[in-house]
């Protein structure tokens, strides 16, 4: 084993848009490699994790090594790496692209080309790698593989007429697929000899052997006993295992070289020392260089997360933290919110990041959540030339001191069929895009290209999509950078006590309208008191909306028949139950599921 | 050794005519043999169960529905019979009777009166026949009044009118001059009580489809005081959150359950208190009809903990509120030990007052008496 043939290793990755079949054709190729027994098979093996397999959606990214005898009688080995599905992991998306030398783009025969397919296989090309699609789902009554294939030719310009026309889910057409993966994904090159110079696109912290880094050897070898080092972060430690990845298991061998795909262990503790891109290198022969492309991951929204019992404050400080072990990309910092309690700033890499460590804290630490509106960071200038870097509202300095603010801009790409394209540049103009282009796809597509604040995103905007294109809208983004905005903070007022955790920044001309819509949801959410409440929203101590909640007038029981006592009191303790998920603001008590509803505030009333 | 104890005793009668539209009662309309076999099961469990209760002595009886008149008179006054046998009594024990306009008349009025019933109820619910046909009531005002006076040509000088207000589409004029009918009439006890809209029920069906449209909870609340304002002023007092009664005309079974009497429910369904301990009867009438003596449910008991919530929350329906020293004298605690905060809280906020050794609802805490009562609950 110690000399691998680098001739006979193909190192690659599968993209599509959500759905159109990548895990499935991955389980596929496992399948028919022959490691693994159909019996052995869990139903998608790349995807181990629950939610993952809930959501349809690869999280973190993975790798399995498989061994495929081709017609020529060679034996090839498979290195797959799959890559996330989400804009929210396009960098770690990069990075496993990065560790790979070509890719197999699927397409779904029924569907063609959607935002993420163009976004996934043009970060593909720009890595250089050798592209080739696969038309899947070709059993679908609805399926047009011609169709598509001039579409594939046309809009990315690859070569698609010998594509093959499979079937995953059926298992037709694989065969097909796996001879393509020997003759198109080109062998990896490098020296086993020059020092050592590994790809991290990925990691694991397990409580045995700590941290796992999963990497592609570009150069040199790596084997037990090597003294290593992260170029980036400094990280040094001696290797204590190497090996490579079967399915859904590690598989130590003697050494990992020059094109291999594998792991490492070195009794790392956390994964903040193993960031993805950074590269992995001999500490006694280091390399000249890092390899290129690292960059440190950096959360785009940032919110509040409160335990609903404030007594649970600890324990979601330690759910936090075993996540952490394990999501660099995860950040937060412990706060105090006037109406909240003792909670946490937590950072995310976009809205799904966020709501899936919002699951896992709730599901996996049976904890109670309240989070308060999502933010992003926003650049604040300060009339004495500071900067700060603004994500929690209730920090934003006093206008007086403020120079001016930015906010970050997104460059998104909208692929929608042509009857939906008013309505969603109608939707685009109201969360202030600034249009750049439009192309048309094979007559009955568009795709439109926007570019977009990131705070007008982060909140509903893909459920609006969806909802204004009857699901047939898909939207990908890239962060663009920093711009100018006339942005205010909206602050809401209970019983004329400001209620920090649901103050929010929001652009001038939309504050009116957000504000409003605010003291409508909030006036509904707030029970009946023994006196008048008034609800408001202000920004900059200037009130621009207000609704009341009425005093309680009646809350008796006229007729109580008197043999059935337990009904009644039945009815007392349901209400007394409900007092008991509320939280007291001054003299108000509102309830946890206010702070949540504001959220989602209803667009298309 | 023998004590004595006071017991009260219910007795459920599960048919009807025909449901009203707000009912959410256990009853349903029956055939004869069903009624019959009902009455002889019902004899057979105050039997049974009065073996138990040796050092009872009953205080009041209460025929409660449906409608005990649509039952075979005879077969009523057996029941009542049986009990009268098988518990000892007070002599002046109260014992009422429920029934419904047009479901008696002379003949079945004396039976009730030879086999001792001393108090009738009459549901009237509304002196308007439009709003008494909107209930789905099976009366219409003129029934009522020949009913009425029916029962006191009878001879019964403790009788009750139920009163219902809040009704969908009501003024409150319109209330306003059921009362002043009704008042007219001299009853001696007056259950005045808004319309609750339960689900399950027709008008529940129809308030979840937007078709029905209870009072705003202003007018309600207007139309409560207005009757408090008319029925003091006619010389009846106001002891219970939704009774009225003339001077020692108090319904003494009612007031026991908010003073937590034992009470020994009997028939379908019935609820019981017996030496703390909650329990309800089967509540499928072939099970019944099978099993007299079937319960439908594990019996709770109380901790002294509940016992002391349903003192409050149970003896502040009453307008007199709980004495502290009778309070002390059962739990061997202070009220203000226990229930500090929550006694402090709600008389800053006026909803609670002390009158001597007691404490009481203001007229604001009747009102939102719930709010109050939820609060003496355990947390």
């Amino acid at each position: 084993m110690a000399s691998v043939d680098q001739s006979k290793i193909r190192n690659f990755s599968i993209v599509a848009h959500i759905d159109h079949g990548k895990s499935t054709l991955a389980d596929r190729i496992i399948e028919q490699t022959g490691l693994l027994t159909s019996r052995e098979m869990q139903a998608q093996v790349l995807d181990n994790m629950d939610l993952e397999r809930e959501r349809g959606i690869t999280i973190k990214a993975q790798a399995v090594r498989t061994v495929y005898r081709a017609k020529d009688g060679e034996e090839y080995i498979f290195n797959l790496i799959d890559t996330p599905g989400h804009v929210d992991f396009n960098y770690e998306v990069s990075r496993s692209l990065a560790a790979c030398d070509g890719a197999i783009l699927v397409v779904d025969a029924a569907q063609g080309i959607e935002a993420q397919t163009l976004a996934n296989v043009y970060l593909a090309l720009d890595h250089d790698l050798d592209v080739f699609p696969v038309i899947n789902k070709i059993d679908l009554p609805s399926a047009e593989p011609q169709r598509v294939i001039d579409e594939i030719e046309d809009v990315i310009g690859l070569e698609a007429q010998d594509a093959p026309l499979i079937s995953a889910k059926n298992g037709i057409g694989i065969e097909e697929v796996l001879e393509k993966i020997v003759e198109k994904i080109p062998a990896p090159k490098g020296d086993p000899n020059a020092p050592l110079s590994a790809l991290i696109f990925d990691s694991l912290y397990d409580s045995y052997k700590g941290v796992i880094i999963f990497c592609r050897i570009m150069e040199g070898t790596v084997k037990k006993g090597t003294k290593i080092k992260m170029m980036a972060t400094g990280a040094k430690e001696e290797v204590v295992e190497v090996g490579y990845f079967g399915a859904g298991q590690f598989i130590p061998c003697e050494e990992l070289s020059a094109g291999m795909v594998g792991y490492i262990t070195a009794s790392i503790k956390n994964v903040k020392d193993t960031a993805v891109g950074d590269t992995v290198t001999d500490a006694e022969n280091p390399c000249k260089e890092p390899l290129p492309g690292y960059k440190k991951v950096q959360s785009m929204v940032y919110c509040g997360l409160y335990p609903a019992d404030g007594a649970k404050y600890p324990d979601l400080r330690d759910a936090l933290e075993k996540l952490q072990l394990n999501d660099a990309s995860l950040n937060y910092e412990p706060e105090t919110s006037i109406a909240l309690g003792f909670g946490f700033r937590c950072g995310f890499l976009g809205l799904l990041h966020l709501e899936i460590i919002q699951e896992r804290l709730e599901r996996e630490y049976n904890l109670d959540l309240v989070t308060t509106a999502p933010g992003v960071i926003y650049k604040v200038y300060k009339t004495n030339g500071e900067m700060i870097e603004l994500t929690n509202p209730s920090n934003l300095p006093d206008p007086s001191v403020i120079e001016h603010m930015e906010e970050p801009i997104v460059t998104a790409e909208i692929m929608v069929t042509s009857e939906f394209i008013g309505s969603i540049m109608e939707l685009c103009q109201e969360r202030r895009g600034r249009y750049l282009g439009m192309e048309y796809i094979e007559g009955t597509r568009a795709l439109l290209k926007y570019e977009l604040p990131l705070n007008e995103i982060i909140y509903d905007f893909f459920d609006a999509l969806k909802s204004r294109s009857r699901g047939y809208a898909s939207f990908d983004y890239d962060i663009k950078g920093y711009e100018p905005s006339s942005l205010v903070k909206l602050d809401i007022l209970i019983n004329r006590e400001e209620v920090d955790a649901l103050s929010f920044i929001v652009h001038a001309d939309s504050a009116y309208e957000r504000g409003r819509k605010m003291c409508e949801k909030l006036k509904d959410e707030i029970p009946r008191h023994l006196f008048e409440i008034p609800i408001q929203a202000a920004v900059g101590g200037k009130i621009i909306a207000r609704e009341t909640v009425k005093a309680m007038r009646k809350d008796v029981l006229a007729k109580c028949y008197g043999g059935d006592i337990s009904r009644k009191k039945k009815l007392l303790e349901k209400q007394k139950e409900g007092k008991k998920r509320m939280r007291q603001v001054g003299n108000v008590e509102i309830p946890q599921q206010a702070f949540m509803s504001v959220l989602k505030l209803d667009d298309d009333k | 050794m023998m004590t004595n104890k006071t017991l009260e005793l219910y007795f459920h009668i599960p048919f009807c005519v025909r449901k009203c539209l707000y009912c959410d009662f256990l009853s349903a309309p029956a055939d004869e043999a069903t009624k019959s076999r009902y009455m002889e099961a019902l004899v057979r469990e105050t039997q049974e169960k009065a073996k138990v209760c040796t050092d009872y002595t009953v205080t009041s009886v209460f025929f409660g529905g449906g409608t005990p008149s649509v039952v075979n008179p005879q077969a009523l006054a057996k029941v009542l019979n049986t009990a009268k046998a098988c518990f000892r009594f007070t002599k002046d024990a109260e014992i009422t009777m429920e029934m419904n306009p047009g479901t008696v008349n002379a003949d079945s009025l004396s039976v009730y009166k030879e086999a001792g019933i001393n108090r009738i109820s009459i549901g009237l619910q509304s002196t308007n026949d439009r709003y008494l046909e909107k209930l789905g009531r099976i009366h219409n005002f003129e029934t009522f009044l020949k009913t009425y006076e029916a029962v006191r040509k009878a001879g019964f000088t403790n009788v009750n009118i139920d009163l219902m207000g809040a009704l969908p589409g009501q003024s409150l004029a319109e209330y306003e001059a059921d009362v002043k009918t009704v008042l007219e009439l001299n009853p001696e006890h007056l259950s005045v009580y808004s319309l609750m809209i339960e689900e399950g029920t027709p008008f529940g069906d129809r308030l979840e489809q937007n078709k029905l449209e209870p009072p705003e909870e202003e007018l309600e609340r207007e139309m409560y005081w207005r009757a408090h304002e008319l029925l003091t002023k006619a010389g009846y007092e106001h002891y219970e959150i939704s009774n009225y009664a003339k001077p020692g005309f108090a319904c003494r079974h009612n007031v026991g359950y908010w003073k937590r009497i034992s009470y020994l429910g009997l028939g379908l369904g019935a609820s019981s208190l017996m030496e703390n301990r909650r329990y309800q009867n089967e509540k499928s009438l072939s099970t019944y009809l099978q099993n007299p003596l079937a319960t439908s449910e594990e019996a709770e008991t109380l901790s002294g903990q509940e016992q002391m919530e349903e003192t409050m929350f149970l003896g502040l329906r009453m307008l007199e509120g709980v004495s502290r020293k009778e309070f002390a004298e059962t739990y061997a605690i202070d009220m203000d030990t226990v229930y500090k905060n929550v006694l402090d809280r709600n008389e800053r906020d006026g909803l609670l007052e002390n009158v001597e050794d007691r404490v009481r609802l203001t007229p604001r805490g009747m009102d939102i008496s719930n709010y109050v009562m939820a609060q003496f609950l355990k947390d």
